[in-house]
């Protein structure tokens, strides 16, 4: 199971599944930030740029991810004050340049993203922005494997794991799931050779039963990971619980604004509940992202969740799994490779 | 549809179906050839028409400037009909409050590229409209060119075992107005391929008469245009990863962003569709840069296949949406 969202578009891009022996098989797991976000955190985000003091700032690929009732590119054609951005520093410039709105940033993300949020609120204390808010909806990667790696559903033997969060994290998380849950773990980088390597050295792993925790990704990550990133991560925010699509709530896998820095929580700012709210009717997307279904399992598949009309945000995301099969028709054999095997 | 929105003008499958609702309503005979220019026939005469509008933000970036994209965007789609272009009209939309120097530069940008283009600006408009009704500067060019070589006729459609040859590297412009407009401060300076083409059709078409198709591969990419290309021949393409010229840097800064290259707009490339006899001759024609990248396959008509460096094919699909820089 790869565990990352560009894991999984680099696998479907190359056309890795395609080469693969019969025995091998890739699961896609909840590694697609946008795709892993509630429902019920999707719709508060659209309901708080309903306000119009409120200017939301998000990842683009937030925007056509459906809510209950709209999405956030819809309330931005009806005038709602939406804004992408490509880091939180931008949402933070947003609300210098306007200092009558309240700039929310929607954050989604791992231990990738969340470090440069961190930064951003301590530059905020720092130049006294008092119009600079963000909804966190963070989470951890370390719980969610715990999660996928105690549950009956699907008996994955190995992991690839994701390259740039192990660039803050390190190794050291990994150890705890493959011990006690005797599954190799390898952190893995994201060109094709990359993820070749990786599932090498995860088969080898199986066949000799071992399951340890190896770093592919030699170039980019370190076995203690950035200190300075976790120390600034730490310094802003805390583990609670969150809920994640598919996967319900697990306990201390979401990202908490510290009470220090709570003039920057959008929730306490604007008295925000969580809620659960149902995914769409017939949208597997919570079984996809556990590895139980694959995308063609899902019958709204291609006829009525498409990428120009999409139900969830597996299809929606740019690293949804639903959105790498159908961009890259990864369940399609083409008569070329067909001559080509034969 | 009951709303325009950005995707409608992203190049890819949305401002197809928008084009297609409002070509019907247009509907001729030289209108539904759907080729970058139109070809009029005024007395015996051959003559290539096309017209684009540039909203391009920032209005300058490395590489280029509106100004510059605006002469040239405008000739080589005349080019890619065959035609040499002579003349361009020159339209400006100004946002009230834009600094005259502003202006100044971009008009010495629209001479130096004229000059360079061989063409003239030979009529124009401006209007001034009111703050927040444009933004900064937008402009319209009109071109048009002459055909004059016997037995040339570039259209829409391809033909069996034609091969598919680039002009040069891919997705530089894409990304070199990303990084500026959005300030992405990559160290290695990314310059958009601003350039016209015309002298390189020219001798293109000095090469070989069995050229069906020309295109240049703007806004969508090239695996845009080449869906169009498939779509319009009902003809299969196959075209090969590892013989796409893109240079390391672009490559890098795409991969950093989780950008697909063939997605990514150009301003100063060109594909040709041409008789496989004749391929070797065209591409020395063009220049060194050149490089055949694939070629029309028997089945799999209307779509695009990419050989992947792994070796197994995938559909290459029209693009739908911008495409987003990933999260982490």
């Amino acid at each position: 199971m790869e565990v990352c969202g560009t894991h999984t578009m680099a696998i479907a891009r190359a056309g890795i599944k395609k080469i693969l022996p019969e025995e091998v098989k890739l699961i896609s797991g909840p590694g697609c930030p946008v795709c892993v976000t509630s429902q019920g955190d999707i719709d508060r985000a659209i309901e708080l740029s309903r306000k119009k003091d409120v200017i939301i700032a998000t990842f683009g690929d937030m925007m056509r991810v459906p809510g209950t009732k709209a999405s956030l590119e819809e309330m931005r054609r009806h005038g709602s004050g939406v804004r992408v951005v490509y880091s939180c520093l931008d949402a933070l410039d947003i609300a210098k340049k306007n200092p009558r709105k309240n700039v929310v940033f929607m954050g989604v993300g791992f231990e990738t993203t969340s470090p440069t949020v961190a930064a951003a609120i301590l530059r905020a204390k720092s130049e006294k922005v008092r119009n600079f808010f963000v909804l966190s909806n963070f989470k951890l990667i370390f719980p969610a494997l715990e999660a996928i790696s105690a549950s009956k559903e699907t008996n994955i033997d190995g992991f690839i794991c994701p390259g740039h969060v192990s660039v803050i994290t390190g190794s050291v998380p990994y150890e705890k799931v493959a011990k006690r849950y005797k599954k190799p773990c390898v952190i893995t980088g994201f060109e094709t050779i990359d993820i070749l390597k990786g599932i090498e050295r995860l088969i080898r792993q199986v066949k000799r039963k071992r399951h340890n925790v190896e770093i592919e990704y030699k170039r980019a990550v370190r076995k203690e990971g950035n200190r300075a990133a976790r120390k600034i991560l730490s310094s802003v925010f805390e583990a609670g619980n969150a809920e994640w699509r598919g996967l319900g709530v697990i306990k201390k896998s979401g990202l908490k604004i510290r009470k220090k820095y709570r003039e920057f929580d959008a929730e306490k700012k604007f008295k925000l509940k969580s809620k659960t709210v149902p995914a769409p009717r017939g949208c597997v997307c919570g079984e996809i992202l556990r590895g139980v279904k694959s995308p063609p399992d899902c019958k709204l598949f291609r006829k009525i969740c498409t990428p120009q009309n999409p139900v969830g945000p597996c299809m929606v995301s740019s690293e949804g799994a639903c959105a790498a099969y159908c961009k890259y028709n990864e369940d399609m054999t083409y008569a070329t490779d067909r001559e080509r095997k034969s | 549809m009951n709303t325009i929105t950005l995707a409608h003008g992203s190049g890819g499958g949305l401002m197809h179906e928008l084009v297609e609702k409002l070509r019907i309503k247009f509907s001729n005979r030289i209108l539904d050839e759907m080729t970058d220019a139109a070809e009029l026939n005024i007395k015996g005469a051959r003559l290539a028409f096309s017209t684009d509008s540039y909203v391009v933000k920032p209005l300058f970036f490395p590489g280029g400037d509106i100004g510059k994209l605006a002469v040239f965007g405008t000739v080589n789609d005349v080019a890619m009909k065959g035609a040499k272009p002579l003349f361009i009209s020159l339209a400006l939309v100004i946002e009230e409050g834009l600094d005259f120097s502003i202006l100044e530069k971009v008009t010495k940008s629209i001479m130096g590229a004229s000059r360079r283009a061989g063409v003239k600006v030979v009529t124009g408009d401006i209007k001034v409209v009111e703050k927040g009704a444009a933004d900064k500067l937008f402009i319209n060019t009109s071109g048009i060119g002459v055909i004059s070589r016997r037995g040339v006729r570039i259209g829409s459609k391809a033909k069996k075992r034609d091969v598919i040859i680039i002009n040069g590297t891919v997705a530089e412009h894409g990304m070199a107005i990303l990084n500026a407009r959005e300030n992405l401060k990559f160290l290695s300076e990314i310059k958009s391929d601003c350039a016209n083409v015309n002298f390189q059709t020219e001798r293109c078409l000095a090469a070989s008469r069995n050229i069906s198709v020309m295109r240049d591969p703007t806004r969508g990419g090239l695996a845009t245009a080449l869906s169009e290309i498939a779509r319009a021949s009902n003809l299969g393409i196959e075209i090969e990863e590892d013989r796409i010229p893109i240079k390391p840097k672009v490559k890098k800064m795409c991969d950093i962003l989780g950008f697909d290259p063939l997605y990514v707009a150009n301003e100063g490339k060109f594909i040709s569709f041409v008789s496989g006899k004749d391929a070797k001759r065209v591409k020395k024609a063009i220049g060194k840069s050149a490089r055949i990248i694939g070629e029309i396959v028997p089945g799999h008509k209307k779509e695009v296949y990419l050989k992947t460096a792994l070796g197994p094919s995938r559909i290459l699909p029209m693009l739908e949406y911008d495409q987003l820089p990933r999260i982490c």
